[in-house]
């Protein structure tokens, strides 16, 4: 009950012989040693942390196979952006203050990203209806959803809502 | 939890498809997965077998053909709601869509995996039954065609046997005249539907001379609301005829009470739908008029 199969994850191919049953989600994490994508309910869809790009769509990485990948083309969050070169939607998310502890942001980002692409200027209650299948239990979405609509204004050269005032820490 | 052990196979073809799934009854299709592999990830569902239509040219695709818009089961949800083509055939589906699940299960979920899944709050089985469209189901040596109110069984249940596939669902174009208006009630946008109300107008003279309701989540299946649409058959689509299939409409709502909503509740929402459906689907009617 095992294959043997190539994916392709953020351009490097992985050839590895695979449990019928693995899923993907755990050979991002196990097999390519990506865990920046992360696992956050029971395998079931509802959370959204394990969210990858499949040939450029976003996809929830726990409810497809690991051989269903067989032949496949993956971004995950390491593909995203580096330290030194981190992509419009995540400087978005760092002037915004759009994370907290962090759990969600990587599949918030990857859903984001593919969302973007397809509506070119969203509105608020597009933005938040995209975001159903992501849970941040931090954050309560505000500074969330602010970020992608300031990386889309950005992208179209209009002048996106101020972020937060840097203010100082409490003494 | 993770799956139980099973066999995998990516045919590339319908026949082969149907010959390793008569070979082997514990066998099932596997389609875009967002139901069938977080059921056996909970290990309610343990198949032997998983057979993957995905490499299965045949069933890919979609195309409005007259009056009738012709989509391959392994379309992708998404794929059919952003169509031009289908949105002017039907601007209903792409309506009812944007309430299945959210868009990043829409880009995997496909049109056939929710018709043959058959969840009983699932929207596009109603829309099937509210459209009277119809499903393809091949099996060796042979296809049949359902009409989508003899296909729907029970929650979770259809007509398709164990060696059938279903290939393609047959989606007929909005009738002239006619307005079109889905709505539901849930607690989440993207939820399954607590219910659903399908409706289609077609007005002449100002007076209903077609109406189709159908209701999801209500029910042990997507059920036509047929007493509700004696109601406003031959009046307009107001007034006194259109607070009769509102109440009409109650008695369709036979869910038992769980843990989201109570009968009664949903009796309640089946009237209130029909109401805001009816009156959305007749003001679309007239506009196209
Ligand atoms: C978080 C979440 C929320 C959701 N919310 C909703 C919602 O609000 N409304 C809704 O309607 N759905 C919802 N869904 C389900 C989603 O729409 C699924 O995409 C759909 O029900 C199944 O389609 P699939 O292609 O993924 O099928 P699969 O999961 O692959 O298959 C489903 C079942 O159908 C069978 N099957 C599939 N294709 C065929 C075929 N061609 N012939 C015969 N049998 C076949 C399979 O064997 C399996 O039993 C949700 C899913 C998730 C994970």
């Amino acid at each position: 009950m095992e294959k043997t199969i190539t994916v392709t994850v953020n351009g490097t191919a992985y050839t590895r012989t695979v449990p019928l049953r693995l899923l993907l989600v755990d050979f991002i994490r196990d097999e390519c040693g990506l865990t920046g994508t992360h696992i956050g309910c029971t395998y079931e869809g509802r959370c959204g942390a394990c969210t990858v790009q499949i040939e450029g769509r976003a996809h929830k990485s726990c409810m497809k196979l690991a051989v269903q990948a067989d032949g496949k083309e993956i971004t995950t969050i390491e593909g995203l952006g580096s330290r030194d070169n981190l992509h419009r939607l995540q400087q978005a998310f760092s002037r915004y203050h759009a994370l907290q502890c962090g759990f969600c942001t990587s599949g918030i980002l990857m859903n984001a990203v593919d969302f973007l692409n397809e509506n070119i200027n969203p509105s608020e209650a597009e933005v938040r209806r995209a975001l159903v299948g992501n849970l941040c239990r931090c954050t309560g979405y505000s500074h969330i959803v602010e970020a992608i609509l300031a990386a889309s204004a950005t992208r179209h050269g209009l002048k996106p809502v101020p972020p937060p005032a840097e203010t100082e820490p409490p003494p | 939890m993770k799956p139980a052990l099973f066999a995998y196979v990516a045919p590339q073809s319908v026949e082969e498809a149907l010959e390793l799934l008569a070979s082997d009854e514990m066998a099932r299709p596997l389609a875009g997965g967002q139901s069938l592999i977080p059921t056996m990830n909970f290990r309610i569902a343990a198949p032997s077998a998983l057979v993957d239509l995905r490499r299965i040219g045949a069933l890919n695709g979609h195309a409005v053909e007259g009056d009738v818009i012709r989509v391959g089961a392994m379309t992708r949800q998404r794929d059919l709601e952003r169509d031009e083509a289908v949105q002017r055939a039907n601007p209903l589906i792409a309506e009812v869509l944007g309430n299945v699940a959210h868009i990043v299960i829409r880009n995997r979920g496909t049109v056939g995996g929710s018709i043959a899944h058959a969840d009983a709050a699932a929207e596009l089985p109603c829309m099937l039954v509210a459209t009277g469209g119809t499903v393809v189901a091949r099996r060796a040596g042979g296809e049949r065609t359902i009409a989508a109110e003899d296909f729907f069984l029970f929650h979770m249940t259809t007509a398709l046997e164990a060696v059938e596939l279903l290939t393609e669902v047959r989606i007929p174009a909005l009738p002239p005249h006619t307005g079109y208006a889905f709505q539901e009630v849930a607690r989440r946008h993207g939820d399954y539907a607590l219910a659903g109300v399908c409706a289609l107008v077609t007005l002449k003279d100002g007076v209903c001379s077609a109406v189709r309701l159908a209701a999801c989540g209500v029910a042990s299946k997507p059920t036509r609301l047929a007493e509700a649409e004696a109601a406003l058959l031959g009046a307009p689509p107001e007034g006194e005829a259109l607070a009769r299939a509102a109440e009409a409409a109650r008695d369709y709502a036979t869910a038992a009470d769980d843990r989201q909503a109570s009968t009664d509740y949903r009796r309640d929402l089946a009237s209130a739908l029909v109401r805001r459906t009816v009156t959305k689907a007749a003001d679309r009617a007239r506009e196209r008029a």
